[in-house]
């Protein structure tokens, strides 16, 4: 069978291609990496891609508010054929395909109206805001799976932990209904929990206050999906905040990150 | 006709909740000045000219903000509830990212409007408060906690006075390139130099005025046509060029030393040659005895070189950015940290890719509460700005911030040390030529890549050669653009890659002036047309075009041939970059503006007209006391050293850097359960296990008692933190060698004596001698090689007749390879039951310790290191963490073994239980427990290791205990506990200790 084909945007600021092309490669996909620039000329297109990874970063300083500038050149600037690239991602999803975002690229799914598009015209449905805490920061947060979101990324991984690492990280709704709407639809795949696996109310087990604990959020389809923290930080055991415990309390534990075993997920969601 | 503005507000809706900026804010005001100002909302403003139309406005509103988050209006929408008013608004010239974002979306958005495509846009914040604050109150919020006078417009008041500012453009200025007589008299030169800001002393410029007198000089000048005087680009090049900053001039000095406690005088020709360079040829020397190559090029690039495997090498460097810091803290920091980057992108032929950085910062305490000096900023501001301009240069950049230190003096008050260090991987050849060799011809063309030059930085060499006082220039400061930095580092890598880039520096200090005057050296000469430099803005005289420090900006030398390839794949890139001139092979550096000369400077002159500094120094070691004891309480006593200042948790400002993007971090910063560590490790691919091992070493403490033993200190601190997760020295035999990349940063206040203006400066010259004396010793000792370095001089502060000196500190920045990174060990312990060890000797060495500083008792010794016995001790550590013997490891330094406990229990949520007697005799309980003594460890063993431990390390390692389940701290000493209490009492003070700050 033909190795699922991963295109990792990078450019203007975006620096998380290199561990997420090899989150990637590691998952069993092929990973290209173009940067934002050459896909807009049309020099690397779209159509023979199943995914399309918008990976983590500062793309344009965070300036006006992260992935807010990133958006507005994938909404308004023009492919060779003359569809925009958001364009071009909604086909991907709508063939089968995943679009993914992380952090930065999350922010942008955001903005773009990509998700959670319950509207379906990609109006201003949520918005991620500075951290509640007002810092950025770097820390392991524990996190629950939603088995029942409509992206199928999950399998495995109901409660893991994984890295965030952001300043704007707070998801909030436009209003009630949609978040209402949102939770029942269970587009909101990924909560920040405590220990007892409980949806997390408090700094620091919910870094950054987001409603619903929410961590990640996928349009109805399941096949637009942002995620707020870093799997692809977490490809390999070693990079667990306490990997050498790991390995004494559990000996023969696999050396392969949770992180890893979520990008398979998503390999396999276009596999399919 | 006044040009036309719109301005567009972007403030957070407040029925999200609260601002955090705003709310920041208002905390701090309260804490730190004692204002209250109520709430706080912010806003964005952005300014745009020419002023858009109806519907552009419209659909700009839509893209500069999301309605679900954001208000977003033109006009002045003040928001309801709010009495005063600041804005922050850039002053002309300063970097605004934004603004030019801003542009970057319009374009987007209206691509066919010329007037946009040439149009401008500036951004501001305003903060809106609650309360009606005074003018002062107001003025204060503004300059101490949002704002700083220097880079930003401050204005402030009720709001009913707020009103849109008109942004300024700057005045026509006509361009001149002037002649300038030179006196006949000293004191008339002297006085040139210092209205120029030449920074030149007196024999320099008599070296200076005999060149232009020289009549061969005057013949050829006469010959091309320029007048015999210099031009005022030639002053500032050569000043540039000989600066303190470029040159070392007290490191290449012929130093007579006196020496009384061995009754000797010496002369020193070099510092540098004598025992930095020295240290590293015999490292070399004993490298090549035992068949061992990796080391590749050192001290005479941007960064030092060393060989990872046949086809990687790493690149290493650590500088400094104090003065800048001094007066604008986050930009000092944040060109700091950009700067340091383009040290490995612009060594050999260019392109690295960029790894790691480091910070290791010293300040006085954030409670320092003496009156302010005019010019001089709380060190609390020092620290919170320093802070967040690290945050924004390595997060912004995708460079993970791994390993650092903060160090609390107050004799830091004046100029902070802030050292920024960046580790990159680059390709061992390109084509057939190794990369690390810069190769230029005659004919190869002069690229200049990435920012604008305006006439920020201009004198930022010479400036740091100089001490600060209330009247520095502000021009020095500027302000980075992490953005445009990382577009052209992404371009630079892959130029390079694709084999266009012959050789690559950067634009740091002198700028052009620095980086071609250096480049210009390999082929022999350069001509440069001014004209071709892009501007931020006119107005900027040819010498200033020439000089200019504006960030962001590398130098290439690039084949004629391939040179079109490259220009386009910047365009295709949004990079700027620009041909400016090209390399020759004439003997001369040609500056030229719109065809006039501005400088012809003869590369021989340039490079080594200098005349060599003579400095003399003494040193005598003061008496040594030693202290009385007091009976002290254990436990309060261990409360009081891990809540100090120099030991509490640095979590909060660890966790605003980005440690782990590139997903290769294996050692944090923090581990377990918020464990510090003793260095950083990182994967280099994800296809094997290979690493590289990063620490740090520095205790200006110390130096005040016996500066050879603190020096020692620093250079062993950073050593064993490599070995303390598993690394191993160099040394004969040892399969699969790894390699070492170690970079000294010498920061010192005036060594120059005087007798008016600096009388100490023959002990502080004696006090870096001894300094240079031990970094010889211990590296050659270790087989330990210096791949580069800097030397920051004159950091004194100077203001109203009183003068603050950092006290002489050096930091040590190691790096080595690691075979396996899953064979590191963390500082946590791991296990209840595991059995704890003092690994080494302790000694009675107490002298300047966390522990006598907290009982605010003088006198003891330095602690010293002895280079013989741990050499042996960091071998059989190696032998016993790569066995797999060791669970955890921590080594002692601040606080001694207390801490070192503390610390490791802490990181693994579980106590200990530990009988000092086991450590050695002492008569009482704090030496055991707070000697600073250096090279040891504290390592916990699963009992199944013991014996094997035990055997390896034949007799080194003293059991001391056992780790414990239950979280708590025990202590016994002559048989009888003398502290038993709960973990979470000292994790509280640990991990309180610096809250609310930076």
């Amino acid at each position: 069978m033909k190795r699922p084909e991963a295109l990792v945007v990078t450019g203007y600021g975006i620096n998380c291609e290199e561990e997420t092309a090899a989150a990637y490669r590691l998952a069993g996909a092929t990973a290209t990496v173009a940067h934002l620039e050459n896909v807009l000329r049309g020099v690397v297109n779209l159509d023979g891609f199943d995914i399309v990874h918008l990976p983590g970063g500062f793309s344009f300083g965070d300036d006006l508010g992260g992935g807010r500038v990133l958006a507005n050149r994938i909404r308004t600037r023009r492919l060779p054929g003359g569809a925009t690239l958001c364009d071009g991602l909604r086909a991907v999803a709508r063939r089968g395909g995943m679009v993914i975002g992380i952090c930065n690229g999350f922010q942008a799914l955001v903005e773009l109206g990509l998700v959670p598009n319950l509207g379906g015209e990609l109006a201003a449905e949520a918005a991620l805001m500075q951290n509640a805490s007002g810092k950025y920061e770097d820390r392991w947060v524990r996190v629950r799976s939603d088995a029942d979101c409509p992206a199928a990324v999950w399998a495995g991984l109901e409660e893991w932990e994984v890295p965030v690492r952001h300043g704007q990280g707070r998801l909030v709704f436009r209003d009630e209904a949609l978040r209402e709407e949102a939770a029942r639809l269970h587009l909101d795949g990924l909560t920040y929990c405590d220990e007892r696996g409980e949806p997390a109310g408090r700094y620091p087990e919910n870094p950054n206050g987001a409603e619903l604990a929410c961590a990640a959020l996928c349009d109805p389809s399941g096949r637009i999906l942002g995620i707020m923290p870093h799997p692809e930080a977490y490809l390999s055991l070693f990079n667990h905040y306490d990997w050498p415990r790991i390995r004494r309390e559990r000996p023969g534990t696999s050396e392969d990150g949770a992180g890893l075993v979520w990008f398979r997920n998503v390999v396999r969601a276009v596999t399919a | 006709m006044p040009e036309r503005w719109t301005h567009l507000h972007v403030s957070p809706r407040p029925d999200r909740g609260a601002d955090p900026i705003g709310e920041r804010v208002r905390r701090q005001a309260a804490d730190f000045l004692s204002i209250e100002t109520g709430r706080i909302a912010t806003s964005k403003v952005y300014s745009m000219s020419p002023a858009l139309s109806a519907e552009q406005v419209h659909r700009s509103c839509a893209a500069l903000g999301n309605r679900v988050s954001c208000i977003v209006g033109a006009g002045t929408p003040i928001p309801q509830g709010f009495r005063s008013y600041i804005s922050v608004d850039k002053r002309p010239g300063v970097t605004d990212d934004e603004g030019q974002t801003v542009l970057t979306v319009l374009r987007d958005l209206f691509p066919s409007s010329a007037e946009i495509a040439s149009g401008r846009a500036a951004s501001r914040d305003v903060y809106w408060l609650e309360h009606a604050l005074s003018s002062t109150e107001l003025a204060r919020i503004a300059d101490e906690l949002v704002g700083n006078a220097l880079v930003h417009v401050l204005r402030s008041g009720p709001v009913d006075e707020y009103a849109e500012p008109r942004p300024r453009s700057a005045a026509k200025i006509p361009l001149a390139i002037e002649s300038i007589v030179l006196p006949r008299d000293d004191a008339g030169l002297l006085r040139l130099s210092e209205a120029r800001l030449l920074s030149l002393d007196r024999a320099e410029m008599i070296a200076l005025r005999d060149h232009y007198d020289c009549e061969t000089v005057r013949a050829e000048r006469s010959r091309l046509g320029i007048p015999a005087d210099p031009t005022d680009c030639e002053l500032e090049v050569i000043a540039q060029t000989w600066s303190e900053h470029c040159k070392h001039k007290e490191f290449s000095a012929v130093v007579e030393f006196v020496d009384r406690d061995r009754g000797t005088t010496v002369e020193i020709d070099s510092l540098f040659r004598t025992y930095i360079a020295a240290a590293t040829r015999a490292v070399e020397e004993k490298l090549r005895e035992w068949g061992q190559t990796w080391l590749l090029k050192v001290f005479d690039d941007n960064a030092g070189v060393v060989r990872i495997d046949d086809d990687h090498v790493f690149v290493w460097k650590v500088e400094t950015h104090n003065s800048p810091s001094a007066i604008d803290p986050y930009g000092g920091a944040i060109t700091g940290i950009l700067g340091c980057n383009r040290d490995p992108l612009g060594t050999g032929r260019g392109g690295g890719r960029l790894l790691f950085n480091t910070d290791v910062l010293c300040f006085a305490r954030p409670t320092y509460d003496r009156p302010l000096l005019p010019g001089q900023l709380a060190p609390r501001r020092v620290f919170a700005g320093v802070r967040s301009g690290i945050e924004d240069g390595g997060n912004k950049s995708g460079v993970p911030t791994v390993n650092g230190a903060l160090v609390f003096d107050d004799r830091f008050a004046g100029k902070p040390l802030v050292f920024c260090g960046t580790g990159s991987i680059a390709p061992a050849r390109v084509g057939d030529a190794p990369w690390w060799e810069k190769r230029i011809d005659s004919g190869d063309r002069i690229v200049v890549v990435g920012g604008r030059v305006g006439k920020d930085g201009i004198h930022g060499a010479t400036f740091s050669s100089v001490h600060l006082d209330e009247e520095s220039p502000r021009s020095a400061v500027q302000i980075g653009s992490p953005l445009t930095q990382k577009l052209a580092s992404d371009f630079l890598e892959e130029a390079c890659a694709r084999g266009w880039v012959k050789a690559a520096t950067d634009n740091g200090a002198g700028g052009l002036s620095s980086s071609i005057g250096e480049l210009a050296r390999i082929p022999g000469g350069a001509e440069v047309d001014l004209e071709r430099v892009p501007l931020k803005y006119e107005g900027i005289q040819p010498w200033e075009i020439f000089v200019s420090e504006s960030q962001e900006r590398m130098t290439l030398a690039v084949d004629p041939g391939v040179e079109g390839d490259l220009l386009a794949f910047a365009d295709e890139r949004g990079v700027e970059a620009v041909d400016i001139g090209r390399f020759t092979e004439s003997g001369v550096l040609w500056v030229r503006h719109a065809g006039r000369t501005a400088a012809c400077l003869d590369l021989d002159f340039l490079h080594h007209g200098v005349p060599r500094k003579r400095l003399s120094g003494e040193w005598a070691a003061p008496p040594v006391e030693e202290p009385v004891l007091p009976e002290v309480d254990l436990a309060s006593a261990i409360l009081g050293v891990v809540g100090s200042w120099n030991v509490c948790s640095r979590e909060g400002v660890i966790r605003q850097y980005d440690h782990e993007v590139k997903g290769r971090t294996v050692v944090k910063p923090l581990m377990g359960r918020g464990g510090p560590q003793d260095a950083a490790v990182l994967r280099l691919s994800w296809s094997d296990y290979r690493g590289i091992a990063v620490s740090n070493g520095i205790v200006p403490r110390y130096g005040d008692l016996d500066p050879y033993a603190m020096c020692a200190c620093a250079f062993d601190e950073a050593v064993r933190g490599i070995i303390a997760v598993g690394g191993r020295l160099p040394g004969p035999g040892t399969e699969s060698p790894q390699f070492w990349s170690v970079n000294d940063n010498f920061c010192l206040p005036n060594v120059a004596y005087d007798a008016r203006t600096n009388p100490d400066g023959r002990r502080r010259l004696g006090q870096l001698v001894r300094m240079c004396q031990a970094l010889y010793d211990v590296a050659v000792a270790y087989a330990v090689p210096l791949t580069s370095g800097k030397d920051s001089m004159k950091n004194d502060f100077t203001a109203g007749g009183v003068t603050i000196s950092v006290p002489p500190s050096i930091l040590f920045s190691a790096t080595a390879g690691i075979p396996d990174v899953r064979r590191t060990v963390t500082t946590s312990f791991q296990a209840p039951g595991d059995a704890i060890y003092v690994v080494g000797e302790t000694l009675g060495e107490l002298g300047r310790s966390e522990f006598l500083h907290w009982l605010n008792v003088e006198g003891g010794r330095a602690p010293q290191v002895r280079t013989d016995r741990a050499r042996e001790r960091y071998r059989r550590m190696a032998e016993a963490i790569g066995s797999g013997l060791v669970a955890s490891c921590h080594d002692l330094s601040d606080g001694g073994l207390a801490v070192g406990l503390v610390e490791s229990a802490i990181g693994g949520g579980l106590g200990f239980d530990v009988a000092l007697d086991d450590v050695g005799s002492f008569d009482h309980p704090a030496v055991p427990l707070f000697s600073e003594t250096p090279s040891r460890f504290v390592v916990t063993v699963p009992e199944g290791r013991r014996r094997a431990f035990e055997g390896v390390m034949e007799g080194d390692a003293r059991p001391i205990g056992r780790v414990t389940a239950d979280p708590r701290v025990r202590i016994s000493f002559g048989g009888r506990a003398c502290a038993d209490a709960a973990l979470t009492r000292f994790q509280t003070a640990w991990r309180t200790g610096l809250e609310g700050y930076g």
